[in-house]
C-alpha cells in the first residue's frame, strides 16, 4: 500500500466496497478514472475546446472566402490589391508576439512580476502594431474603392481578415486586463489559470494568421 | 443620427389588434407575476437561491421552466397557424400574410431554440453531474451565464411581438429574401441577434459539458462505465461545440450584409445565396441530433429502469451514438436536394443520410431487447418511451424516404416534409423530455408527479399528435407546399380541419400536464420521495437524496462497474442495511453564487435590442458594460464557499437514515423488489 | 399504419391530383420510387412496432408466464442481426437512391421522338413568367404546353428564391437569381395540372400558383399563333413593371418578347427585382400588365 495511487485510492474508498484496484489508472492520464481532474487541467482542457470551436468559426469564413474568391463584380482581385511586404511585417509582429508571450509564460511560472509585465507589454505592443498595420491596409483598400461592399470577394476578404483582427483586439483587451491583474492579485492559482487560457488564445490566433496569410495573401497573389 | 435609432412609436402595433392584445396580455401577466413575487417577499430568496445560483441542479430546473413557458408560446403560434389554414380555403382567414409569416417563423424559431434546446440542456444540467458522481459541472459560473444568455435570446424574440416585428421567412431566413433589400424591417435582425446571443450561451454549455464528461467523473468511472445518458450528452455536446460556431458565423455574415452592405449572400455584387444554404444546414443538421441524442439517452435510462433490467447492448449503443454523432456532419445537403447539385452529389448525400438510419435502428432494437426478459412497469415515463418508439419508427421511415433524392424532388418543402420533422422532433425530442422531466422530477423536487394526470397527458399527446400530423403526410402527397397563408384546393381542406382537431387534442394534453404540475405540488406530501430512489433506479443520481444537497455527494462514490448504484443496492438489499459505514465527513468547497450570468444577460438583451434598432450609443454602453462585468468577475477574491462539516454530515446522515429505514422495512415486508410507486 | 392506410386510400380513391396521380414520365418514375421505398421500409418498421408493443406487453410485471432474464444484456447473434438488417435495407435503398438520382436528374434530357420545347421560367414577386424563346411569346401565371412533347425548362428568379413545382408532372427545382437551372418535364396526356412555388418568397407567396394546360400539339400551335399576334410586348420597360411586387388578378400573355431577355435576367444585366415599396401588410391583386 505504498504507491501514490493506492494511497489516494484508500482515501477515496471510504465505503469499503472492496473492489479490485482500477488497473493502473493514475490520476492525470486524462482517462478520468482517477476521479475529477485537477483544476488546472480542467480549465486548460475547457479552453482548448473553446479554441477548437473558434477554429470552426474561422473555417466557415475560410470556406466562404474560397467560394467567393472569384466573385469580383468587375472589381480588383488579390493580385491588384495585396501588398506582401505589409503582410510580412504583420506576420513578423504576430510571430514575435507569440515568442514574447511564451516568455511571459516562463515569467509567470517563476512568479516574476517585473518580467511578466515587461513581456506582456511587449506582446501587447506587437499586437497593437499588427492591428495598426492591418487597419492601415483596410483603410488603403477602402480609399481605392476596394472596400468590403465592392464585391463578394472583398466582402469575404474583409470578413475573414477582420474576424481575425477582431479576435486580436479582444486578445489585447484581455492582455491589458491581465497586466492589471498580476500586480493587483499576484500569482494566485486562478490568475495563472487565466493567463494559461490567454496564452493559448494568443498562440491560436497566431496559427490562424498563418492560415490566413497562406490562403489569402500568398495563394491569392500567385493565382491569376 | 437620432437618439433612438430606428425606434419610433410606430414599432408598437397600435393598429393591429392581434399582436397588440396578445402582447399586452403577456406584459400584464409578466408584471403581475413579478408584482406577486415582490409582494410575497420571495425576491431575496429567488435572487439568492435561483437567479444567482451556479448550482447545475438549479440552472437545469430554470432551463426546463424556460422551455415549458416557451412551449406555451410556440404552441399558441401553432394553434393560430392551424386555425388560419383550416379557415383559409378560398378565403383570407384571420391572419394577413405578413402576420401569418411572422407566426410560423416565430413558431419554428421558438420551438427549436427556446423549447427543445433548453429542455434538453436543462435535463442534462440536472442529471449529468449526478450520474457522473461529481459535485458540479466544470465551469459553474459559465453555466449560469449560458442559461441567462439563452433566456435573453428568448426575451428578445418575444419582445418582437410588441416592439417591431419578427422575421417572415421561416425559422431559417434564406437570403436573398432575408437581405435588407427584400426585408427592410427589423424582423430578421431580431431573429439574428437573439440567436447570436443564445448561441453563445449554447456554445458555452457545449464546452462545459464536454469538459465535465471527459475530465470530471467519479473515481473508477471509466468511459465504459458511464451511464448511457452521459454518453449521449457527450455526443450532443461535441456536436454543439462543432456546429454552433457555424451558426454564429453564418448569422454574422447575414448581419454584415444587412448592416454594413457586405455581399455574402446578396443578389448583387457577386454574393452567393447558395453558400448560406450550405452553411446554415451544416449547422442545422447536427442541430437536430443535438436534440435527438440526449432524448435517446433518456429513453435508455427510462427503458432500463422500468424494465428492471440493464440496458441491452451497452457497447453497441455507444458505437451507435458516436456513429450518429459523426455521420450527422456528413448529410447536410439532403435539405436542399432540389437546389440542383447534380446526381452524383445528391446520391452521395442521400446515401449518407440513409446510413444514419442504421445506428438509429440498432438503438431501437436494443431498447426492445432491454424490455425482453425484463419486468416492465408502465409508469408514465415508460409510456412516453414506448410511444416514442412507435412514433419515431414511422418518422424515421419518412426521413429515409426523403433521403432518396428523386422522392425528395416531389416532397421537398411540402407538408409531407413538415409532417416528417414534426414526427421526429415531437416523437423523439419532445416525448423524450416529457419522459425525462417526469422521471427526474422527484430527484429535483423531492416528490413524484401525479401518475393519473401524467397518463392522461401521454394519451392525449399521442393521439393528438397523430390526428394533427397524419393529415400532414396526406396533404403533402396531394401537392400542398408549406407556409401557405391561403389556398384554393378543395381536397386539402378536410385534412387541415382534421389537423386542427388534432391540435385541440394536444391542447388538452398540455392542459393535463399543467394540471399535473399544479395538482402534484398541492398534494406533494402524499408522494414524497423519502429515500431518493422512487423508481428503483440504476444509476448514481438515485443514490443521492431528493433533492440532492448542494454538494451532491458527501464523498464521491467509487465506481467499479456499469450501473454502480444498482450493485450497491443489490448488496444492501441482500443484507437489509447499508453496505457502507458512515464515511469520514469533510468540509466541502462549492463555487459561490454569482450575479454574473444575470447581469451579462441583461446587458446582452440591452445590447441586442440596441443593435436591432440601430441605437449605437446604447450598443457601445452595452459592450462596455459586458467588459466591465467580465472584469468584476475576474477580480473577485473568493470564488468558493465552504460548506461546514456539520452541515455535510447532517444532510448525508438524514439520507442514510431514510435509506436504512427503507431497507429495514423492506426486509421485514419480504415483498418482491418491484413495487410500483403511486 | 395510419400513413399506409391513408396512402392506400389515396391511391384507391384518387384523392388529390398530385404526386400520386402522375401525368408524366418523371412524376411516374418518382411515384414508383416513393411507393417501392415505403413498402421496403414498412417491411421492417411494421414488425418492429408490433414487436415493441408485443414485448412490452408480454414482459409486463404482472405477467407470471413471462420468463425473466435479468442478465440478458448482450448477445452476439442479436447484435449481428440488429446491425445487419438495417444495413441491408439501407444498402438496397442506397442503390435505388443512386440509380434513381441519376435517372431522374432534373437536367437529364427525356428520351423522346419529339424535339424538346424550350421554355424559360422566371419567378418574380409574386408571379410566374413563362417565355417561349423560339416562339417569341410569353405568358404570366399560365403555362400552356403540348402534351407528349418533352419540355426543356430553364429556371431563374428575378429576385428571391422560389421553387418551381408541378406535382403531377415532376420534380421541384429552385429558381435563383443569377443562375439558370435546367429541368426536363413532360405531360403524357392533355389536362390541367396545378403548379406552385415550393419556397416562401414573401407576402404574396400563397398566390404563386399557376395552371399548366397540356393540350394536343395542334391546339398548342394554334394558341401560340393567336398569342403572337395579340397582347402587349415584353420589352425592358414591361419587364420592369413585372419586377415590382404585385400579384396579377388573372393570367395573361405577351405577344412578343425581346430576344435575349432571359439571358440578361440570368446574367444580371437586368437588375434584380425591387423589394417592398411600403410596409403595408397584405398584397392585393392588381390588373397587369
Amino acid at each position: 500500500m505504498s504507491s501514490p495511487e493506492s494511497v489516494l485510492r484508500a482515501g477515496r474508498d471510504p465505503y469499503h466496497i472492496g473492489h479490485a484496484p482500477s488497473t493502473g489508472a493514475p490520476e492525470y492520464t486524462g482517462h478520468g478514472a482517477g476521479g475529477p481532474a485537477p483544476k488546472r487541467i480542467v480549465v486548460g482542457y475547457g479552453f482548448w475546446i473553446f479554441i477548437l470551436s473558434d477554429v470552426i468559426l474561422f473555417s466557415c469564413f475560410f470556406a466562404t472566402y474560397t467560394v467567393l474568391i472569384d466573385a469580383r463584380n468587375g472589381g480588383p482581385g488579390p493580385q491588384q490589391l495585396f501588398d506582401l511586404h505589409n503582410t510580412a511585417l504583420e506576420t513578423a509582429c504576430l510571430l514575435l508576439s507569440s515568442f514574447t508571450c511564451g516568455m511571459t509564460s516562463l515569467a509567470v511560472a517563476r512568479h516574476n512580476l517585473l518580467w511578466t509585465e515587461i513581456t506582456l507589454a511587449i506582446t501587447g505592443l506587437l499586437g497593437l502594431t499588427f492591428l495598426g498595420l492591418e487597419a492601415h491596409e483596410f483603410h488603403a483598400l477602402v480609399a481605392l474603392g476596394a472596400g468590403p461592399t465592392r464585391s463578394a470577394f472583398l466582402t469575404a476578404f474583409f470578413a475573414l481578415v477582420g474576424c481575425h483582427g477582431a479576435h486580436v483586439t479582444c486578445g489585447l483587451l484581455w492582455l491589458g486586463t491581465m497586466m492589471a491583474q498580476f500586480p493587483a492579485k499576484g500569482f494566485k492559482e486562478t490568475i495563472r489559470h487565466r493567463y494559461l487560457c490567454f496564452s493559448l488564445f494568443w498562440h491560436a490566433l497566431d496559427i490562424i494568421w498563418i492560415g490566413i496569410f497562406t490562403v489569402v495573401y500568398l495563394i491569392g497573389v500567385i493565382t491569376p | 443620427m437620432t437618439l433612438l435609432g430606428k425606434l419610433t412609436l410606430q414599432a408598437i402595433p397600435l393598429n393591429e389588434p392581434l399582436p397588440l392584445f396578445s402582447g399586452l396580455a403577456v406584459v400584464i401577466i409578466a408584471l403581475a407575476v413579478v408584482a406577486w413575487v415582490i409582494a410575497k417577499g420571495y425576491l431575496p430568496y429567488l435572487w439568492r437561491e435561483w437567479i444567482t445560483s451556479v448550482d447545475h441542479k438549479r440552472i437545469g430546473v430554470m432551463y426546463c421552466i424556460l422551455a415549458g413557458v416557451m412551449l406555451l408560446r410556440g404552441f399558441i403560434d401553432a394553434i393560430m397557424m392551424r386555425t388560419q389554414q383550416a379557415m383559409a380555403y378560398d378565403a383570407p382567414g384571420f391572419l394577413p400574410p405578413s402576420h401569418f409569416d411572422q407566426v410560423f417563423s416565430a413558431h419554428g424559431t421558438i420551438m427549436i431554440f427556446f423549447v427543445a434546446m433548453p429542455f434538453v440542456i436543462g435535463l442534462m444540467n440536472v442529471v449529468v453531474p449526478l450520474q457522473l458522481g461529481v459535485r458540479d459541472v466544470a465551469f459553474p459560473t459559465l453555466n449560469s451565464v449560458s442559461f441567462w444568455l439563452t433566456a435573453a435570446g428568448a426575451l428578445l424574440v418575444n419582445l418582437s411581438l410588441v416592439v417591431g416585428e419578427f422575421d417572415k421567412m421561416g425559422w431559417l431566413p434564406y437570403p436573398p429574401l432575408s437581405e435588407l433589400a427584400y426585408s427592410p424591417g427589423v424582423g430578421v435582425d431580431y431573429y439574428c441577434w437573439s440567436l447570436q446571443i443564445s448561441g453563445i450561451g449554447t456554445l458555452m454549455t457545449g464546452i462545459n459539458f464536454v469538459t465535465t464528461i471527459l475530465k470530471l467523473r467519479a473515481p473508477g468511472m471509466h468511459y465504459t462505465r458511464m451511464p448511457m445518458f452521459c454518453w449521449t450528452a457527450l455526443a450532443s455536446n461535441l456536436l454543439i461545440v462543432a456546429a454552433f460556431p457555424v451558426l454564429t458565423a453564418t448569422l454574422a455574415m447575414l448581419l454584415l450584409d444587412r448592416y454594413v452592405g457586405f455581399h455574402f449572400f446578396t443578389d448583387t455584387g457577386g454574393g452567393n445565396s447558395m453558400m448560406f444554404m450550405n452553411l446554415i444546414w451544416a449547422w442545422g443538421h447536427p442541430e437536430v441530433y443535438i436534440l435527438a441524442l440526449p432524448a435517446f439517452g433518456i429513453y435508455s435510462e427510462v427503458v432500463s429502469t422500468f424494465s428492471n433490467k440493464p440496458l441491452f447492448g451497452y457497447r453497441s449503443m455507444i458505437y451507435a451514438t458516436m456513429a450518429i454523432c459523426i455521420i450527422s456532419f456528413m448529410v447536410w445537403l439532403h435539405h436542399f436536394f432540389t437546389m440542383g447539385a447534380g446526381a452524383d452529389v445528391n446520391s452521395i448525400f442521400g446515401i449518407a443520410s440513409m446510413i444514419i438510419a442504421v445506428p438509429t435502428g440498432v438503438k431501437i432494437f436494443n431498447w426492445l431487447f432491454t424490455m425482453y426478459g425484463g419486468s416492465v412497469r408502465f409508469n408514465t415515463p415508460m409510456l412516453w418511451a414506448i410511444g416514442f418508439i412507435v412514433t419515431f419508427a414511422i418518422g424515421g421511415m419518412t426521413g429515409v424516404l426523403l433521403a432518396v433524392p428523386p422522392a425528395d424532388f416531389q416532397l421537398h418543402n411540402s407538408l409531407f416534409l413538415v409532417a416528417h420533422f414534426h414526427n421526429v422532433i415531437i416523437g423523439a425530442v419532445l416525448f423524450g423530455v416529457f419522459a425525462g422531466y417526469m422521471y427526474w422530477f422527484p430527484k429535483a423536487f423531492g416528490f413524484t408527479l401525479d401518475e393519473r394526470l401524467g397518463k392522461w397527458a401521454f394519451w392525449l399527446w399521442l393521439i393528438g399528435f397523430w390526428v394533427a400530423w397524419g393529415p400532414g403526410y396526406v396533404v403533402g402527397l396531394e401537392g400542398m407546399t408549406r407556409r401557405l397563408q391561403h389556398y384554393d384546393v378543395a381536397e386539402w381542406r378536410p385534412w387541415l380541419i382534421l389537423a386542427e382537431v388534432g391540435v385541440g387534442i394536444i391542447l388538452l394534453g398540455i392542459l393535463a400536464q399543467i394540471a399535473q404540475i399544479v395538482v402534484s405540488v398541492r398534494t406533494r406530501d402524499r408522494r414524497r420521495d423519502v429515500t431518493g430512489d422512487p423508481w428503483d433506479g440504476r444509476n448514481l443520481e438515485w443514490s443521492t437524496a431528493s433533492p440532492p444537497p448542494p454538494f451532491n455527494f458527501a464523498v464521491l462514490p467509487d465506481v467499479t462497474d456499469q450501473e454502480p448504484y444498482w450493485d450497491m443496492k443489490a448488496r444492501a438489499r441482500e443484507i437489509g442495511q447499508l453496505t457502507r459505514p458512515e464515511p469520514e465527513y469533510e468540509p466541502i468547497h462549492m463555487p459561490r453564487n454569482s450575479p454574473t450570468g444575470f447581469v451579462t444577460a441583461f446587458l446582452a438583451t440591452v445590447t441586442g435590442f440596441a443593435l436591432i434598432w440601430h441605437i449605437w450609443w446604447l450598443v457601445l454602453l452595452g459592450l462596455v458594460g459586458a467588459y466591465a462585468t467580465f472584469v468584476v468577475f475576474a477580480w473577485r477574491d473568493h470564488d468558493e464557499e465552504l460548506i461546514p462539516v456539520e452541515e455535510v454530515a447532517r444532510l448525508d446522515r438524514a439520507n442514510r437514515a431514510a435509506r436504512s429505514a427503507a431497507l429495514h422495512h423492506r426486509l421485514l415486508r419480504r415483498e418482491t423488489q418491484r413495487e410500483t410507486p403511486e | 399504419m395510419i400513413v399506409v392506410a391513408l396512402l392506400v386510400l389515396g391511391e384507391l380513391s384518387g384523392c388529390g391530383r398530385a404526386q400520386l396521380q402522375p401525368a408524366g414520365p418523371i412524376s411516374d418514375a418518382e411515384r414508383k420510387i416513393l411507393l417501392d421505398s415505403v413498402v421496403i421500409m414498412l417491411a421492417i418498421v411494421v414488425p418492429t412496432i408490433l414487436a415493441t408493443l408485443g414485448v412490452a406487453w408480454w414482459y409486463r410485471g404482472s405477467n407470471s408466464r413471462a420468463r425473466r432474464q435479468p442478465d440478458f444484456v448482450y448477445s452476439g447473434r442479436v447484435e449481428l442481426i440488429v446491425w445487419s438488417i438495417p444495413a441491408l435495407v439501407i444498402t438496397f435503398l442506397g442503390g435505388i437512391a443512386w440509380i434513381g438520382s441519376h435517372d431522374l436528374d432534373p437536367a437529364r434530357p427525356l428520351p423522346s421522338k419529339a424535339a424538346p420545347l424550350d421554355i424559360q421560367v422566371v419567378s418574380l414577386d409574386w408571379k410566374w413568367l413563362f417565355i417561349y424563346p423560339k416562339l417569341g411569346i410569353a405568358s404570366v401565371n399560365r403555362l400552356v404546353v403540348p402534351a407528349g412533347v418533352p419540355l426543356r425548362l430553364r429556371l431563374t428568379s428575378a429576385s428571391v428564391w422560389n421553387a418551381f413545382w408541378i406535382p403531377q408532372l415532376g420534380s421541384i427545382l429552385y429558381c435563383m437569381n443569377g443562375m439558370a437551372g435546367t429541368l426536363y418535364l413532360e405531360a403524357d396526356r392533355p389536362g390541367v395540372y396545378r403548379g406552385e412555388s415550393a419556397m416562401i418568397s414573401g407576402d404574396g407567396f400563397a398566390d404563386m400558383h399557376f395552371d399548366t394546360d397540356a393540350v394536343p400539339q395542334h391546339e398548342f400551335d394554334a394558341w401560340a399563333a393567336s398569342t403572337r399576334s395579340a397582347g402587349p410586348a415584353l420589352d425592358d420597360a414591361a419587364y420592369r413593371v413585372l419586377l415590382q411586387q404585385s400579384v396579377p388578378a388573372h393570367p395573361y400573355t405577351y405577344g412578343s418578347v425581346r430576344s435575349g431577355l432571359f439571358a440578361d435576367i440570368v446574367m444580371q444585366r437586368l437588375p434584380p427585382g425591387d423589394g417592398p415599396r411600403d410596409s403595408a401588410p397584405g398584397v392585393h391583386p392588381v390588373a397587369l400588365p
